[in-house]
């Protein structure tokens, strides 16, 4: 059911989101300014999905993202988030966004503590502080991105996988019901991006609902259940890792003859499971 | 100073140096983190020609260049928050129109004299009047009450504004806050430090602190203390010296600068000589990562492969080996490194 979400792109209104939708996107265009960047997306993630946007740069993949989030404008279509129209959520932090940066901010001094906070301040009053509560949620964020010991470290001295880490926990620190994250291996060292993806396995344990951009699929694969293509402002393909597998291997045979659109054409099922795909259920713990 | 505490100038002086040193650099560490740093010296230029039209009307200067340093600070906010390339030309045209029409208007008002100019730009203690004071007090409490009850907010917008926008933190409302906050500060500081230099007492504080603080609260109660330690010293070492309150202020500031950053300059040497990292480490060390860890002083110590890790910014200290070579007493640092001299790059950190 999911499997056919984009491919022929639905009438809208048809199929009414299923209950447990974290982000139903119905024939969405975002951009900036009259002409859009991504058109005609629909898309619907489920509670417990962890999904890869993929797609080359500037495919507009992230586009299709911060549109989720709310920071460009939807020319068309509709947004749905937690069952409520996108632009009438209150509670933005119910979305928890990890965005690409390569360095934190290092004009003025911070710890990690510090920036992790932040991602409490949606859940908080106006003029309140932070307290023992909050700040024991802040502790576990820092502990389950395995920054526990560096919660006092000033952050521009981390690594940048570290720092990556960070961000990740600054969302997490918000309690969201998905994380949506840009990125979050770009220019991070092989090292480092094994404790990126243990991190994320972590998550995963936890039932958090992820969304991940990429380029590269990377040490990420064997966490997805679901992987959503995008190139040149559409959705392209939409489907289970294995099917992704299968496709992108026929792709592989005879690219030449095949125009772009036509690539990831659903095949006969069972068709070449690649060698990527084995390690998908074998590696959950 | 005791002679200085008993002239009335002197006090009111020194009352307002207190109040400018407190509540300059709590409101500029946010526009260093902003990367706005010259900011405040535009709002100064524009504040003049505030001054100058009280001066001209009759009405007293410190309201009309309140009136003017606040219009211009949502203005120029507004401005890039359009985020036009040349927004930034703009604020040019604002900055110096603001600062050339303070300099004609003056001109034609019956003090404007050179020397009474001098003191609108530069400061002098003589010209706190005792009903400025209050205002200034006023001012001064509403600057550091708000700046303290926002400082969270404040701190995430500046951080990361994209992320703050996605919570749903209100972006433009908090920096439309900070621009006024900045203000009002220089018009707080106006009397002692003067329009041209107000800049320098938000930034050069924060600058010094930067170089010495881990932390952002760290950085702020250091920026407060060289604010107040250059604001207070400045005033008091200029009527003995007969020198412009201002400059003399600035100077303070900038001198405490170049000590703090000598002495930071010494200090990360030294603890950069007596330092064993363990090398190519893959894995993070935590609660549940399966490797023992041991109270060390104030961190805690993990057992890997016979050798002691600690955390330390990027990477993991050695911190000795278990069993006989470890720091017994389990108090400083150095002695750990110290039994730690021979495992010298001879780690073997990346097992799991
Ligand atoms: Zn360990
Ligand atoms: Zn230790
Ligand atoms: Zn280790
Ligand atoms: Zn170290």
């Amino acid at each position: 059911m999911l499997m056919s979400a984009a491919r022929t792109s639905p009438e809208p209104g048809v199929a009414p989101a299923p209950a447990d939708a974290v982000i139903d996107l119905r024939r969405a265009s975002f951009g900036y300014g009259e002409r859009p960047t991504v058109t005609d997306a629909t898309l619907t993630v489920r509670r417990g999905e962890i999904v890869a946007v993929v797609g080359p740069n500037g495919s507009g993949k992230s586009t299709l993202m911060k549109g989720i989030l709310g920071l460009n404008e939807r020319t068309a279509g509709t947004l749905t988030l937690f069952g409520v129209p996108g632009d009438e959520l209150r509670d933005r932090a119910r979305l928890g966004y990890v965005p690409q940066r390569h360095t934190l901010s290092t004009s003025v001094r911070a710890t990690a503590e510090e920036i992790v906070s932040t991602g409490r301040l949606p859940r908080i009053g106006w003029l309140g502080r932070l307290r023992a509560t909050d700040r024991q949620i802040v502790a576990r964020s820092l502990d389950v991105v395995g920054l526990a010991d560096r919660a006092a470290t000033e952050v521009s001295t981390l690594s940048g996988g570290q720092q990556r880490r960070v961000l990740i926990a600054r969302a997490l620190a918000g309690q969201p019901d998905v994380l949506i994250m840009d990125e979050p291996t770009a220019g991070v060292d092989a090292a480092n991006q094994h404790v990126l993806a243990d991190v994320l396995e972590r998550l995963v344990e936890r039932g958090v609902t992820m969304i991940i951009v990429t380029h590269e699929l990377g040490a990420l694969e064997r966490l997805l259940t679901r992987i959503v293509v995008v190139d040149g402002g559409r959705i392209r393909f939409d489907g289970t890792p294995e099917r992704y597998a299968a496709q992108r291997g026929a792709v592989h045979h005879d690219h030449d003859s095949h125009h772009h659109d036509d690539e990831l054409r659903p095949h006969p099922s069972g068709v070449a499971v690649g060698p990527l795909d084995a390690p998908h259920d074998g590696s959950r713990r | 100073m005791i002679d200085l505490l008993s002239i009335d100038f002197m006090q009111r002086a020194l009352i307002a140096a207190l109040l400018v040193g407190t509540v300059a650099p709590m409101v500029g560490i946010f526009l260093v983190q902003r990367r706005l740093s010259l900011i405040g010296d535009g709002m100064g230029h524009v504040a003049l020609a505030g001054v100058a039209i009280g001066l001209v009307t009759g009405v007293a200067p410190v309201w009309t260049a309140l009136v003017a340093a606040v219009v211009a600070a949502v203005v120029i906010e507004l401005l890039r928050t359009r985020g036009r390339t040349n927004g930034d030309v703009a604020l040019a045209v604002i900055f110096y129109g603001g600062i050339a029409a303070g300099v004609v208007i003056i001109s034609k008002s019956p003090d404007g004299t050179p020397a009474n100019l001098m003191k609108y730009l530069f400061g002098s203690i003589l010209t706190t009047t005792s009903s400025d004071l209050y205002l200034f007090a006023g001012l001064a409490v509403l600057i550091a009450a708000t700046t303290w009850a926002l400082r969270p907010r404040l701190f995430a917008v500046a951080n990361d504004e994209e992320y703050a926008r996605a919570v749903g933190i209100p972006v433009l409302p908090l920096n439309i806050v900070l621009a006024v906050l900045t203000a009002t500060t220089v018009v707080v500081a106006m009397r002692v430090v003067g329009l041209l230099l107000i800049s320098a007492l938000m930034i050069v504080p924060n600058a010094a602190s930067q170089l010495i603080a881990r932390s952002f609260s760290g950085a702020l109660r250091w920026a407060i203390a060289f604010g107040l330690v250059s604001s207070v010293g400045g005033v008091a070492l200029s009527y003995p010296l007969n020198t412009p309150s201002g400059g003399t202020i600035v100077l303070l500031a900038v001198g405490l600068f170049i000590v703090t950053a000598m002495v930071a300059t010494a200090r990360t040497q030294l603890s950069r000589r007596r330092h064993d990292v363990a090398e190519a480490h893959a894995h993070e060390h935590g609660i549940e990562c399966g490797h023992e860890a041991i109270p060390h002083g104030d961190h805690v110590d993990y057992v890997h492969d016979g050798h002691l890790h600690a955390a330390h910014e990027s990477h993991y200290d050695e911190h000795g080996h278990e069993g006989p070579h470890s720091d017994p007493d389990g108090t400083a640092d150095t002695a750990g490194t110290a039994g730690a001299a021979d495992t010298a790059g001879t780690t073997t950190g990346t097992a799991r």
